[in-house]
């Protein structure tokens, strides 16, 4: 009769089990921070194949995003004759918003999926416990520099989503739709605030940065050790890293308005 | 414990279970120094589940492991890494980290643990490649060596830190005649000159017979035998007659536990 009863408890007890070792998971991986500083080689590889790897795409579209704000922009402000103020409203959509939330959207889809891949692959070939009987700690030398240099990369890469997009605003309201060029930088420099919007935009990718690496070293470690399980981990950390970043961008973006 | 004791490992009363399904039912298994202790059994034993005990890697239920006297389940995790700077182990899969070639494999654990200079820990690589035959491999990636060299090069990591214990899982599985006479003889004289102690998990008896110094055989749970290599295939135990001679009825059934075959196709009639 209390079946179910007991089902209900199972469940609730198995829920935060596995939440307790998800969070244990994240600050060992955190106390092993001390990577940065006595191994930078280890983080400089990682930075390499997590950032530097990820750069043509985050260029290429936050050049596009820029240029379509910078068409759909003009579009709108023409009809209240402040096309002028092209500038401010390129920056501050990329600078508050687009910049952290798109990159990190890709960057899930780039880097996350990959590290997840690889590390999962590396659980599957008996690579993680071949360290771990090497006496060499997995969670120190393969998931905290990946975590750290996860966390230094997106916001960099958010910057530059950033620039490339203002820049490609510039392009289409300047160059082609006629907009005038001081006008589209004063107005930008004037309006735009580096306590209000930039550092804003430097918290959120901070956080999306830790979020979504954490997603993928996660799923990739704890994933099941077979061809399908290495799958099913690289569609989570998309679809989990998804949903984190824009359920996470409103609720930062509530607290800090 | 007493300090006369000449067993590197002494399990006892160990229980282990995953889910539903016990593995190990209060099994004790004693590792002398300096020989080769072989662990057989029918596959689905959990052989491998016994090595990655003793590596610490799995907890068991109930029971005791100790290694040089200490007793690894109730280690803290960074005493547990310093013990198995004492250990090495030879995965089934060998293991080897793909994205480094087979120098760098065998540098690993030498560049992770000590501060040797470049130069010495060349030598040191190049002395371990030679012993398992393979210093020519250096430069190549793991994917471009064959089943049997891979293990060779596991080996050599395996013992880059000149361990006391080398645990082998399954190391003769899938290899040609060849390479399994080589693996056999490299287990034999490694173990005799670098004073190792060898624990090998095999269901190959032939070869696993021919260089164990002791061996135990482990079925449903429980040992069900053991002792030296004549006194097994000797023995008059169904169970371990049944392994050692590949019998395939006797106490391991060969059908998978199902209901009677009769009732079976009857049922089939029922069926629209």
């Amino acid at each position: 009769m209390f079946d179910w009863f007991a089902q209900i408890g199972k469940s609730a007890i198995d829920f935060f089990a596995r939440l307790g070792g998800e969070v244990l998971l994240f600050l060992q991986t955190v106390k092993a921070f001390t990577v940065i500083i006595f191994r930078p080689a280890l983080i400089v590889q990682q930075l390499f194949s997590i950032g530097v790897r990820s750069m043509l795409i985050i260029i290429v579209s936050g050049f596009f995003v820029g240029m379509v704000l910078g068409l759909q922009g003009y579009n709108t402000l023409i009809d209240f004759g402040a096309e002028e103020s092209l500038g401010v409203m390129v920056a501050l959509s990329l600078v508050r918003e687009l910049g952290p939330v798109v990159t990190a959207l890709l960057y899930a889809g780039r880097a996350g999926s990959a590290l997840t891949a690889e590390i999962g692959l590396m659980k599957a070939t008996e690579q993680l416990s071949g360290l771990e009987m090497m006496a060499v700690n997995p969670v120190e030398r393969i998931l905290a520099p990946r975590l750290f240099a996860g966390i230094i990369s997106m916001p960099l890469l958010a910057a530059m989503f950033s620039a490339v997009g203002v820049f490609g605003g510039y392009l289409v309201g300047v160059d082609l739709l006629g907009v005038d060029t001081g006008a589209y930088w004063s107005q930008m420099q004037a309006r735009v605030d580096f306590d209000q919007d930039i550092i804003q935009g430097v918290i959120k990718s901070v956080v999306f940065g830790v979020v979504t690496t954490w997603i993928a070293v996660y799923e990739g470690y704890t994933c099941l050790p077979t061809s399908e399980g290495v799958s099913r981990s690289t569609t989570r950390t998309v679809v989990y890293s998804a949903l984190a970043v824009l359920g996470l961008d409103f609720l930062l973006t509530a607290l800090m308005l | 414990m007493p300090a006369t004791d000449n067993n590197l490992v002494r399990i006892r009363d160990l229980h282990f279970s995953r889910g539903h399904s016990e593995i190990f039912n209060g099994i004790d298994i004693d590792i002398p120094k300096g020989k080769i202790t072989a662990i057989m059994g029918p596959s689905g034993t959990g052989k491998t589940t016994l090595l990655k005990l003793i590596g610490g890697q799995l907890k068991p239920q109930q029971g005791t492991i100790h290694f040089h006297g200490e007793n690894i389940p109730a280690m803290k995790t960074k005493k547990l890494y310093e013990v198995r700077k004492k250990m090495g182990m030879l995965f089934q899969s060998g293991a080897l980290l793909t994205d480094m070639t087979v120098f760098d494999n065998i540098a690993f654990p030498l560049r992770e643990h000590t501060d040797l200079p470049e130069v010495m820990i060349r030598d040191l690589v190049l002395m371990k490649l030679q012993a398992v035959g393979l210093r020519g491999a250096r430069d190549l990636n793991p994917s471009q060596l064959s089943g049997g060299m891979a293990r060779r090069v596991a080996f050599a990591r395996a013992i880059a830190l000149d361990p006391e214990m080398v645990m082998f899982d399954e190391p003769f599985t899938g290899q040609d005649p060849i390479s399994m006479g080589v693996l056999v003889q490299l287990i034999r004289s490694m173990n005799k000159a670098l004073e190792l102690t060898s624990v090998i998990v095999s269901h190959d008896i032939e070869e696993t017979m021919l260089i164990a110094d002791k061996v135990y055989v482990i079925s449903q749970g429980k040992i069900v035998g053991h002792g030296s290599p004549d006194e097994m295939s000797r023995s008059t135990s169904p169970w371990i007659s049944q392994f050692v001679h590949g019998e395939a009825d006797g106490p391991v059934p060969f059908h998978y536990q199902a209901p009677s075959y009769k009732e079976d196709l009857l049922a089939g009639e029922y069926i629209d």
